[in-house]
């Protein structure tokens, strides 16, 4: 599929509607609907050369927990077809240093925050989310609910519905109101609608969707794991019709929950695929590692993608593939496409 | 100055022994450059299945060519970005990030400086020769590789040095041998007071630790696999010393690559040491 570009040459102006981008995550207003992703864009500096992190919808900054944290050792990555896996092992510098450095230049640099918080018992969270209540500058609270369980085995939060809830419960009474607070799903589950449903039901606001998979990869030359860590998560474009299908699904049952959709959004079309499928607003992620303007420019592509399909509004898009298949008489365009053909006709490299 | 992200072009592209020498349009990278910065390249052309960028340090600039500002860097064709990139030809567009890193330490005063490259390693060290001497610095060389093709720079070195010694594993050229064989007697003999170096980490930590055993101070550029190169992956980890003693993971690709060699701790590389800040109790 050929995009379609403007230029400034008068004859090859096109006049597009004005698309109006705003958006909202509950209580949290947007001025764009692109967001960095946890893990992808450090607490944003180092984005700042590259990026207006005041124009983009917010920076998600990496999961912070309480205490400094190292990291696990290296190899903590490993390239994979239209991915990568990573195994980090949240290196932090704890939520106190985060405060007093990284958030505090995030607002001196005008950007919106949203602070993603890790920890390994619910107590961890509680002290996390209290600590964050009396700091300023903060526009959401994401909770990175991917973490082992210390009090459980090390069973993940997100992968158990009443675990998952009991975090997002504990965090959003230690939260002012006026902040919302999004759960982080895994799609490492066999109901993600069912731990959604349970989150919202603790208080979530709103659902970040989705974290990465679960996957290893075992070097061919030594016969052993590649990551240090033996598994790691997977991101990037390999995972995007996986993260599509969640908001979907989510999006169906709970059609007024609001969706931070993200998984290997590349392009403004990718973005498109989870605004439509019911996603209010998209973080970038993994694709940062390759282009470090990407928030800025899956933006824009959006922007010219709503506009070219006679959207005015980014919020009328959010969650349109849901809408009953019109049948038009005589045009095979408004039908839903099946079958090989329609399969191929639909391809979607840019 | 931060670095840039520029649409680069190919001017060029040649053979170098086992090596590619591509020389790439990309203006705001050369102005900015200095000897140890390097670039972050993104492999494959748009909509590339392999999405991590390819970090290499930078050989030699041009600030101001025909062209615009040009950088050109050596690379190896040993995996699946670097051969896509062995086959660019003129013109072709290459996504560019830098300069990044931090570049090698330039000493105050005129001191006997001797360079170290294992590889293509030596790549970034002839612009910082040109940069000691230029400040008066006595300089020296040690260029080493397994084979006569996978040497980088011999005749350069010569033409900005006091000497050149040349190891191979092979034999082929020099002697037979590795560098460190040959570092003790060239420190004694050039009375060095700072080494730079930059090749295989296995090589960095034999130079560290030669330099430190002859009283001089050493600066190593490391290669550590990256993801993203501007700091934003946390990868590219490697324990390090700070000045206040303590040790933590630092991010080669923003703190470094070049270091100071006694503060990487080279027993420990790979792991995350028990007194690190946040070490895992138990593992993480």
């Amino acid at each position: 599929m050929t995009r379609m570009r403007i230029t400034t040459a008068p004859e090859l102006t096109r006049t597009l509607p004005e698309v109006d981008m705003s958006t909202s995550l509950g209580s949290f207003v947007l001025p764009d609907p692109v967001l960095t992703a946890s893990g992808c864009a450090a607490a944003g500096r180092e984005l700042d050369p590259f990026v207006d992190l005041s124009a983009i919808g917010a920076v998600v900054t990496k999961s912070i927990m309480l205490k400094p944290r190292s990291g696990r050792a290296t190899p903590r990555m490993a390239e994979t077809p239209s991915g990568m896996l990573n195994s980090i092992g949240l290196q932090g510098p704890g939520v106190d240093a985060f405060v007093e450095k990284d958030l505090a230049w995030l607002r001196q640099r005008g950007a919106r925050a949203v602070v993603s918080i890790a920890g390994g018992s619910v107590d961890e969270y509680i002290r996390l989310a209290t600590r964050l209540r009396a700091v300023d500058g903060i526009s959401a609270i994401e909770v990175n609910i991917s973490c082992p369980n210390v009090e459980d085995r090390g069973q993940v939060f997100a992968c158990d519905p009443a675990a998952a809830a009991a975090v997002v419960h504990a965090v959003r009474r230690a939260t002012q109101t006026a902040i919302p607070v999004l759960a982080k799903l895994s799609p490492d589950v066999t109901d993600i609608v069912a731990v959604a449903r349970s989150v919202v039901d603790a208080g979530a606001d709103g659902l970040s969707l989705i974290n990465t998979l679960l996957g290893m990869v075992i070097d061919p030359v030594t016969m052993r794991p590649t990551l240090a860590g033996v598994t790691g998560g997977l991101s990037g474009p390999a995972i995007r019709p996986v993260a599509v299908r969640c908001v979907w699904q989510v999006h169906a049952e709970m059609p007024d929950v609001p969706i931070l959709g993200m998984g290997g959004i590349r392009t403004g079309l990718d973005a498109l695929e989870f605004i439509l499928a019911g996603a209010s607003a998209v973080s970038v992620g993994t694709v940062v590692f390759n282009d470090p303007s990407a928030p800025a420019r899956v933006s824009h592509e959006l922007d010219e993608a709503l506009a070219e399909r006679g959207f005015t509004r980014l919020a009328d898009a959010v969650g349109y593939a849901h809408r009953a298949a019109e049948v038009v008489p005589g045009s095979a365009v408004a039908a839903a496409p099946t079958g090989d053909d329609a399969a191929e006709s639909a391809g979607t490299e840019g | 100055m931060p670095p840039v992200q520029v649409k680069g072009e190919v001017l060029s592209m040649r053979r170098v022994g086992d090596y590619f020498a591509l020389t790439l349009v990309a203006p705001g990278v050369a102005e900015q450059a200095r000897p140890g910065h390097f670039v972050a390249l993104a492999v494959g052309g748009p909509g590339s299945a392999t999405l991590l960028r390819r970090a290499f340090s930078i050989y030699r600039v041009q600030e101001r060519g025909v062209y615009g500002g040009t950088v050109e860097i050596i690379f190896a064709a040993h995996g699946a970005g670097t051969q896509w990139m062995s086959k660019l030809q003129p013109h072709d567009p290459v996504d560019v990030v830098g300069p990044v890193g931090r570049p090698f330490a330039l000493p105050k005063e005129t001191v006997s400086t001797t360079l170290v490259g294992g590889g293509y390693g030596s790549a970034p060290l002839f612009s910082l020769a040109e940069q000691l001497r230029s400040r008066g610095c006595r300089v020296d060389f040690v260029i080493g590789a397994a084979t006569e093709a996978k040497l980088f720079g011999a005749l350069e070195a010569k033409r900005m040095s006091q000497s050149v010694a040349i190891t191979t594993e092979d034999g082929s050229v020099g002697e037979r041998g590795r560098i460190s064989d040959v570092l003790p007697g060239l420190l004694q003999r050039n009375e060095s007071d700072v080494v730079y170096a930059c090749g295989p980490m296995g090589m960095l930590r034999a130079v560290a630790d030669i330099a430190r055993a002859y009283g001089a101070h050493s600066q190593v550029a490391v290669e550590e696999s990256m993801a993203c190169g501007i700091g934003v992956c946390m990868t590219c980890v490697l324990p390090v010393i700070g000045e206040d003693g303590s040790t933590r993971m630092v991010r080669s690709c923003v703190e470094g690559p070049v270091f100071n060699g006694d503060s990487v701790r080279w027993d420990a590389l790979g792991t995350v040491p028990a007194d690190a800040i946040g070490a895992p109790v138990g593992g993480h």
